[in-house]
């Protein structure tokens, strides 16, 4: 007879109730690994919070020190979807009970992580950062191709409807660029990265796009490896982010390989066209589920 | 000496007219041409990548040399003229700001899409902060209705914009819709009003005079059309017709000819034309600097240019994305062959 272990949950909890926070909400409702307790606001009027407690959550308005002086309420790993600022709050008082972090916001306290590269390189941190969208976008392609031959200059470009950039991506886009060049060379794994983003205003709003530039080493060329290389990735991506593929076979020109990506998002709150916010979305629920599972093996 | 003007041109050949030369400017290339603008007395000249600050990449073109040295070795030579540098923000950033406003830069000119200024107010802010004038630079200005060019060109205003563009950067414009436009933000607007234009439909000239009758102080020129597309308003034309009409410039009609004769031209086997692309940027509104690249993707993939810049006006592109150009002929070729394999 086979025992069928099962693993508890682990606790989780969302600071920041807008589309973000929501389109969390609803992932973490399917999630097999993570339990969500709480959705975490500092505005009582917040549509975000309502939708939280229709939905059989606890809606939180006094923020995360709220949250925190609250004996019923519970959590082992917490998605700061808010912005850098409030992030460096969230995530002292957060350590100092021991919580991990998945920061979504330009914050970068942690290392950056992006789930198809190199998530099992960070399990043992209590905070971690998810980079940019564009970065969650393109980095595991700039991987894919690094890990076959070595990527001496990556250049990524996204490509994004204006209805997904809110006041936020708009208020931090120098931001959005450095910090997506700087994990271009970290995660990515390229000498150089560079990072720029685009919005779009046209009707009916676009899907995500994104374009990887990537120059390899005089010498390490080999088309067939770096194509299945990609053809593989697009896979791995394929697994949390089920609306991301390539436009069409990535395109070789001497050392310069491009790959055209298009992201569409799962509808699940936001709308198709923010693949933007799903992908952030998407890559965070599987870090967490990781963090999760790799909990769990410790303790059975 | 002060120099009476009417309007204020900037020339844009050593930005704009970057494109043309696939950003290989040399440093000797822009100190010739800055002390001959300056000893005409242009106002202001601007000096960047085509695309801006921290535009050299794979996307838009690498620079043969950082543009960081051209703005230097400008600012070196300038004399009165101003240098004047581009930013689109998520290209540059304000560290590529503080590092041309040290070398010598004394304007910065912000472009956004036309519905898209408000990611431009840390960019405005941090010019003015640096003692320089700050453009609203509003760009592919025939795609949003002239009552949402008002609202956006308020917003950069709002930031501290000195002055605000309506920029045609796909040569699309006839003149009575740069009439209606400028003279909606002269009626709407406190601060200067700008017109930049481009000569894909012949009308970069008759656009500027009409710009000009409408309220705008400041007009873009180059050089013997030095431009993306089929180039701007050519300045030293744009001299000899302001002069006839007593709109001064400042600018000495011979010197600038001269500039664009001796200087300017012999740098381009050809300058730039309205060829059958440049026709088709401003027939179908697509960005300027898209049609060197659809040439080449069209040669690349074995599709008419003309067919896919008209594909990428439908998909509505802006400018900046360049990449959009390979996966349309990269879908065309696919079509055409599938046709072809019925």
């Amino acid at each position: 007879m086979r025992r069928r272990i099962i693993l508890a949950k682990l606790k989780a909890a969302i600071i920041g109730s807008g589309n973000i926070g929501t389109d969390l909400m609803v992932k973490l409702g399917r999630s097999e690994y993570l339990e969500l307790t709480a959705v975490i606001g500092i505005d009582p009027e917040s549509d975000g919070l309502r939708r939280a407690r229709e939905a059989g959550y606890a809606g939180v308005d006094t923020g995360i020190d709220g949250f925190l002086a609250d004996p019923s309420l519970e959590a082992d790993i917490i998605f700061d979807a808010t912005s850098a600022k409030a992030h460096i709050y969230n995530n002292k008082v957060c350590q100092e009970r021991g919580i991990k972090m998945i920061d979504l916001t330009p914050a970068a306290v942690g290392p950056y992580v992006s789930p198809a590269v190199n998530i099992g390189e960070h399990l043992d941190k209590s905070n971690i950062n998810m980079i940019t969208c564009g970065g969650q976008a393109t980095i595991p392609m700039v991987h894919a191709i690094n890990r076959v031959a070595n990527v001496v200059y990556g250049e990524i470009v996204a490509t994004i409807s204006s209805k997904s950039a809110g006041p936020g991506t708009r208020a931090n886009i120098d931001e959005f660029t450095e910090t997506t060049s700087k994990a271009i060379e970290v995660v990515g794994g390229a000498d150089k990265g560079k990072a720029i983003i685009i919005l779009n205003p046209a009707e009916p709003p676009i899907m995500m796009r994104n374009t990887v530039y990537a120059l390899v080493e005089e010498g390490k060329m080999n088309e067939q490896a770096i194509r299945e290389s990609i053809a593989a990735m697009e896979k791995t991506v394929q697994s949390y982010v089920p609306g991301y593929h390539l436009r069409t076979e990535p395109i070789f020109d001497g050392n310069k390989v491009t790959v055209l990506l298009e992201v569409e998002g799962a509808g699940d709150y936001l709308p198709k066209y923010s693949g933007n916010l799903d992908i952030m979305t998407s890559a965070a629920v599987r870090v967490a589920e990781e963090f999760a599972k790799n909990v769990t093996k410790e303790t059975v | 000496m002060t120099i009476e003007r009417d309007i204020l041109i900037t020339e844009v050949a050593l930005r704009d007219g970057s494109h043309a030369v696939r950003h290989q400017y040399t440093v000797d290339q822009v100190v010739s041409v800055t002390k001959a603008l300056s000893n005409a007395n242009v106002p202001y000249i601007e000096v960047t990548h085509g695309d801006g600050l921290a535009g050299s990449s794979l996307q838009y073109g690498l620079s043969k040399v950082n543009e960081m040295e051209l703005i230097e070795a400008a600012a070196s030579v300038a004399g009165d003229s101003k240098i004047a540098v581009l930013l689109l923000p998520g290209i540059g950033t304000l560290t590529e700001l503080k590092e041309a406003a040290s070398l010598g830069a004394k304007m910065v000119r912000v472009a956004t899409h036309v519905t898209e200024a408000d990611v431009s107010p840390q960019h405005i802010a941090l010019g003015k902060e640096l003692g320089m004038e700050a453009v609203g630079f509003l760009m592919m200005a025939h795609m949003a209705p002239v009552e949402k060019l008002v609202q956006q060109a308020k917003l950069m205003e709002s930031y501290g914009a000195d002055i605000v563009y309506v920029t045609d950067s796909a040569g699309y414009l006839l003149p009575d819709q740069v009439t209606e436009r400028i003279g909606a933000l002269r009626q709407e607007l406190q601060c200067e009003i700008g017109f930049h234009g481009h000569n894909n439909l012949s009308m970069a000239m008759a656009n500027s005079i009409a710009a000009i009758k409408a309220g705008a102080t400041r007009i873009d020129g180059s050089v013997r059309c030095f431009g993306a597309g089929a180039g701007n308003t050519q300045t030293e034309a744009l001299v000899a017709v302001c002069e006839r009409m007593g709109i001064k410039t400042g600018i000495d009609l011979y010197k600038i000819e001269d500039v664009a004769e001796d200087i300017v031209a012999p740098l381009l086997p050809v300058t730039p034309t309205i060829t059958r692309e440049a026709i088709t940027l401003g027939y179908a509104g697509v960005y300027s600097t898209f049609a060197y690249h659809a040439k080449r993707a069209g040669k690349q993939f074995g599709i008419d240019a003309r067919d896919i810049l008209i594909e990428l006006a439908k998909r509505q592109v802006v400018g900046g994305q360049e990449d959009m150009i390979i996966d349309v002929a990269a879908e065309l070729a696919k079509t055409k062959g599938a046709v072809a394999a019925k």
